[in-house]
């Protein structure tokens, strides 16, 4: 064994997957002096890698997990550690089939060979399965099991093969220093290690590990139990770990996988178990390993009597018996996607946590990728750990949420489900008048924000089938009317917006003009009082963000952002702040709330209110400035989201209720209403062409690509400037498309209307490729209820970027027209924007 | 036709590293899961074998918490057919206490017309390790008793037990039935349950029965952990060279035949 290092360039914690795979790719970066350290022995130091069922299926709906678990397949079978077997996800009610169909929608936009089929087909490749048991199966030959172990030593020994890498197993880590806001050094059993970068990669000890400098990762250890039962005749008759396809019983929540002359039946259907990292058994104390903990029967009896019933002449076979049988321990999240990415408390101490199997050599590289040039290839924006607000990262929260995020890891989630534990968390200042008014709460970033009012319901009447009702149950899951009836009355008169989860944050102090323009893509050194709305690039000229700038004096410029993007927006700029302090980051996002008021009787609804000059002359677009409204003093900015003449009017929190009052009270004569996040965030900006981050826009996306370059580039320097003129004077890959849908009508007669997430095919159904070799799917899908038409938008491959070109969407397995609407940012409605002015 | 009465203690299952109480009164169990001893696993299979060779059940006793029925339910899934549950705090039960209170089910259900012509107990209970309970039971059943034994067979109206002499070589007795065995590990294979045995288990009832006398206590004053022993290793090669080692070392210790 060797030697604890006294200094180290980097220090991996963890030689589980992700850590062996990142020694690895960090060493084929260049890296050199990285020390891998673990508490337990090698090749198998007792973590969740060690007990891990090892089994794939590469199609999930997050197009980030799925490309971090196709690169993921790719580099097992590079180091020949691949078994393909095949597997099917199957059925057993309808509602499972219905969510199949829509699991086929993904396997097209990624690109992945999948079908659905029959229980006959089932058994033919899986003989043993009892076919009475369910009514279809989704079948993806590409599924296969990997040897993790095997792979995390080649990896290692492939980084110590460079000499780059020491690697040091039974030493425990005790302690992290910091100094002055960054990590200094690793105190471990063998000796303390000086480095300037430090991985966390402790799987269900992370947390503890974070604490140590700390920092936080907010991870829960949770139980997925397992058995093994054999040996069974059947399958020890067969060469090799696997011949049979894995079953993934879907209704039940529990798979079956071979595994030699055994069959391992796991399941994720039992109470959400959850411990603390500290309270882990020690490698002493652990009867097997620290993370297979204790076998609690009882907890499983029920997913043995279904696995039974799937397969009762294999698993009831004479002589077979469980013999063994796990609490397996793994890490959960608040919002089930990895945490990963340098901590914001520490610099230098970095997260590459709550990673499976089948994510940890693609978490692997892209982390190791990050580190190197602050860019992964892989767009990691839902796994960020920037992206926690502090609520979400307290123990109460993260139990919270991941005792009812353990359920769905197998269950049919529609992509409007919003948690139900620890609401309430960030409520507004007029929280109190919108539940009266019978708001429907959707949860963003904590927030508690409206998504419609049910007291908008007699718009219905008013609109009738303008408000183009859904009857199909899926499609209108989570869903109201009612949105598409606000939206029409802010279109004919006004709507009254809260839009209090914005992050708010300003950059002030002597530098912070050139600070501020060295980060954003637009123009900021303009007037005071202009407002700038702005994308904000990766040094790739890709997307970070996108956002807007007020500019409110000579040295403070106030940075308006989405709440789901705010924290990775502040550390964004919070990195890129001189070093000497000459400008800061002030975040205000507690300290004002927003609401929007839009429609064409905006400007009279305002002007009850003011005694300021808010004709288009005297307070023009892209402008702001203080006003008078009332006895109060409100920060009013001129631009709109949802393409109407309108303000963003900003006042300290403790007068929004105030605020809020006023407008409807002002409102009330000229019919304005109270208008949700469902016109603001879908049906609005959709019918302007308005683009979303996180939908639209992030790191793989370009601003050529989403058709949002302006006639000039600035001459000042920015994050992404050269690689954006690059940009600019090449053919675009591929083109962001505004398509219309143009007939709902599915084959059994219902109308159907799309949420987002499907393949966009040729009028055939045949398959398209962009010129990343990537295939088109729906960004964003929403009512366009001023145009009557449901809109979808999606990137195209140039060639069929053009304005008419009729192709199809599939949805649930059947193909719908669509039309080429806008192959640019011009919207579909009110494309010379008139209505703004 | 043997009826059989096999009892089991729940105890904490322990990986290397073993920590006491604060009180210093038992092992703590807070972060460990909970067996029988390997004895007891071994009684277990025994009592099965027996009654399914008669034709006669096997029943499985323990004292303890309600939690005890986790072990139960574990022993009827591998063949035993019923379950007996003295609730009692076993921690302030002593050896005389457990014997009597067995020996009670024993009479009781014997009046009821169930007479167990054979009870098994494990030599002694991993976590405190008395050795008394199968002895103390039969002298309160006026029965026979012999200890350490780790095979048996039951020929007519009486048994044929081996195990170990503490001297070497093997003990051999020949008992009347009814009779009371402490089983010792390493004579025979245990089973794992199968899964229509489990779910057989899971739907059996168990029979709670509360204890009729105060126990008196083990009078146990502390427990204490021996000194930690010094850890030896010994590399036996390195590589395929160190497999003929393996081989050897395995067979030695009875892993591979």
């Amino acid at each position: 064994m060797a030697p604890v290092p006294t200094a180290a360039r980097v220090v991996v914690i963890g030689a589980g997957i992700v850590g062996n795979s990142l020694v690895h790719h960090l060493a084929r970066l260049g890296w050199r002096d990285i020390v891998q350290l673990d508490k337990g022995a090698l090749p198998n130091p007792g973590g969740s890698t060690g007990h891990a069922s090892n089994f794939i299926f590469p199609v999930d709906h997050s197009r980030e997990v799925t490309e971090l678990t196709l690169d993921s397949m790719d580099q097992y079978k590079k180091m020949g550690v691949f078994t393909e077997s095949g597997g099917f996800e199957v059925a057993r009610t309808p509602e499972r089939m219905e969510e199949l169909r829509r699991r086929m929608s993904s396997a097209r936009a990624w690109g992945i060979e999948s079908q659905l089929v029959s229980p006959a087909e089932v058994v033919e490749k899986v003989p043993y399965l009892n076919a009475d048991q369910i009514i279809g199966a989704f079948w993806t030959p590409s599924v296969g099991v990997v040897d993790s172990l095997r792979a995390g030593t080649i990896m290692r020994q492939r980084a110590l093969e460079t000499g780059a890498l020491t690697v040091v197993p039974t030493v425990e880590v005790i302690g992290m220093d910091v100094e002055d806001g960054a990590i200094k050094r690793v105190r471990t059993t063998g000796g303390d290690i000086e480095a300037k970068a430090v991985v966390i990669a402790c799987g269900v000890w992370s947390p503890k590990l974070a604490a140590m400098a700390g920092a936080r990762i907010p991870l829960t250890p949770a139980v997925h139990q397992m058995i093994s039962v054999g040996p069974v005749k059947r399958l020890a008759a067969q060469q090799g770990e696997i011949c049979f396809p894995i079953i993934r019983d879907m209704d039940t929540f529990c798979y079956e996988r071979q595994h030699g002359a055994d069959m391992e039946v796991g399941s994720y259907a039992h109470r959400a178990i959850l411990h603390n990292p500290e309270d882990i058994p020690s490698i002493e104390q652990a009867k097997l390993s620290p993370t297979e903990m204790p076998f609690t029967s009882g907890d499983f009896d029920p997913q043995l009597e279904q696995a039974f019933e799937l397969m009762p002449d294999l698993l009831g076979e004479e002589g077979a018996e469980i013999r063994y049988a796990i609490n397996g321990l793994l890490s959960l999240t608040p919002d089930n996607a990895p945490i990963l990415g340098e901590t914001p408390e520490v610099k230098g101490l970095w997260s590459a946590a709550a990673v499976w199997i089948k994510e940890g050599p693609g978490v692997g590289r892209a982390v190791a990728e990050w580190m190197t040039d602050g860019l992964p290839e892989i767009d990691l924006s839902h796994s960020d750990i920037a992206r926690f607000y502090p609520h979400q990262l307290t123990r109460s929260h993260i139990r919270a949420r991941t005792g009812e995020a353990f359920i769905k890891t197998y269950g049919i989630v529609h992509p409007g489900e919003q948690y139900e534990s620890d609401r309430n968390q960030r409520l507004s200042p007029m929280y109190a008048s919108q539940k009266q008014l019978g708001a429907k709460f959707f949860e963003g970033a904590g927030w508690e924000r409206p998504f419609w009012y049910e007291s908008n319901v007699g718009l219905l009447e008013e609109y009738g089938d303008r408000v183009m009702p859904r009857d199909n149950e899926w499609d209108a899951r989570w869903w109201s009317p009612i949105i598409n009836a606000e939206h029409l009355a802010m279109r004919d008169r006004a709507g009254i917006i809260d839009l209090s989860a914005f992050a708010i944050f300003d950059v002030i102090g002597p530098a912070a003009l050139e600070t501020v323009q060295s980060i954003v893509v637009a123009q900021c050194d303009v007037a005071l009082g202009k407002v700038i709305y702005t994308p904000v690039l990766d040094a790739r000229g890709g997307f970070r963000s996108d956002l807007t700038v007020m500019r409110l004096a000579k040295d403070r410029f106030r940075v308006v952002t989405g709440g789901a993007h705010g924290m990775v927006d502040r550390k964004w700029f919070a990195d890129r702040m001189p070093a000497n302090g000459t400008a800061q980051v002030v975040d205000l996002t507690s300290a004002f709330t927003t609401i929007g008021l839009w429609g064409p009787r905006a400007r009279d609804i305002l002007g009850e209110l003011t005694r300021a000059d808010i004709s288009h002359e005297g307070f023009g677009f892209g402008t702001c400035r203080d006003i008078e409204v009332e006895s109060l003093s409100v920060l009013a900015s001129r631009i709109s989201y949802v393409g109407e003449l309108g303000w963003e009017l900003h006042i300290p929190s403790e007068h929004g209720t105030r605020l809020w009052s006023l407008l409807h009270a002002a409102g009330s004569s000229y019919g304005a209403v109270p208008v949700g996040i469902g016109v603001y965030g879908s049906t609005g900006r959709i019918e302007k062409g308005y683009r979303a981050f996180g939908s639209e826009l992030d790191s793989s996306r370009t601003i050529v690509e989403a058709g949002m370059e302006r006639p000039k580039v600035k001459s000042a320097e920015f994050v992404g400037r050269e690689a954006y003129l690059k940009q600019r004077v090449t053919d675009p890959k591929s083109v962001l498309c505004t398509l219309v849908v143009e007939n709902h009508t599915s084959k059994s007669g219902t109308e159907r209307y799309m949420l987002g997430g499907e393949p966009i095919l040729t009028s055939s159904g045949g398959e398209l490729l962009d010129d990343h070799g990537r295939r088109p799917y729906v960004t964003s899908a929403s009512s366009a209820p001023s145009l009557g038409k449901h809109m979808l938008l999606a990137y195209l491959p140039p060639s069929a970027a053009y304005v008419g070109n009729e192709l199809t969407v599939s949805y649930m397995e059947e193909l719908y027209p669509v039309t080429v609407g806008s192959s640019d940012s011009t919207a579909l409605f009110d494309p010379s924007n008139e209505r703004i002015k | 036709m043997t009826n059989v009465l096999v009892c089991i203690k729940r105890v904490p299952d322990l990986g290397g590293e073993v920590r006491l109480t604060a009180d210093g009164m038992a092992v703590d169990d807070s972060s460990v899961g909970h067996t029988v001893s390997s004895h007891e696993e071994c009684a277990v299979e025994l009592a099965v074998q027996v009654a399914t060779a008669s034709g006669g059940e096997a029943t499985v006793l323990t004292l303890g918490s309600p939690e005890s029925t986790e072990q139960l339910r574990n022993a009827l899934a591998l063949g035993c057919t019923n379950a007996v549950l003295i609730e009692a705090d076993a921690a302030a039960y002593g050896p005389a206490d457990v014997a009597a209170a067995i020996a009670d089910v024993v009479q009781a259900h014997s009046e009821a017309g169930t007479i167990y012509d054979l009870v098994l107990v494990g030599n002694d209970a991993s976590d405190t390790g008395d050795f008394q309970v199968g002895i103390r039971l039969a002298y309160l059943l006026h029965r026979p008793v012999v200890t350490g034994i780790s095979t048996l067979s039951v020929v007519g109206h009486r048994i044929s037990a081996q195990g170990s002499s503490p001297e070497g070589g093997t003990e051999m007795f020949d008992v009347p039935l009814p009779a009371v065995v402490t089983v010792m590990e390493g004579g025979i294979e245990v089973r794992y349950p199968s899964i229509p045995g489990r779910m057989k288990a899971k739907r059996a009832t168990i029979i709670e029965v509360q204890p009729e006398r105060v126990p008196v206590g083990s009078r146990r004053i502390e427990l204490r952990l021996p000194p930690a022993q010094p850890s030896q290793v010994e590399i036996l090669g390195e590589g395929p060279h160190a497999a003929g080692a393996v081989v050897e070392l395995l067979e030695k210790l009875g892993v591979a035949r």
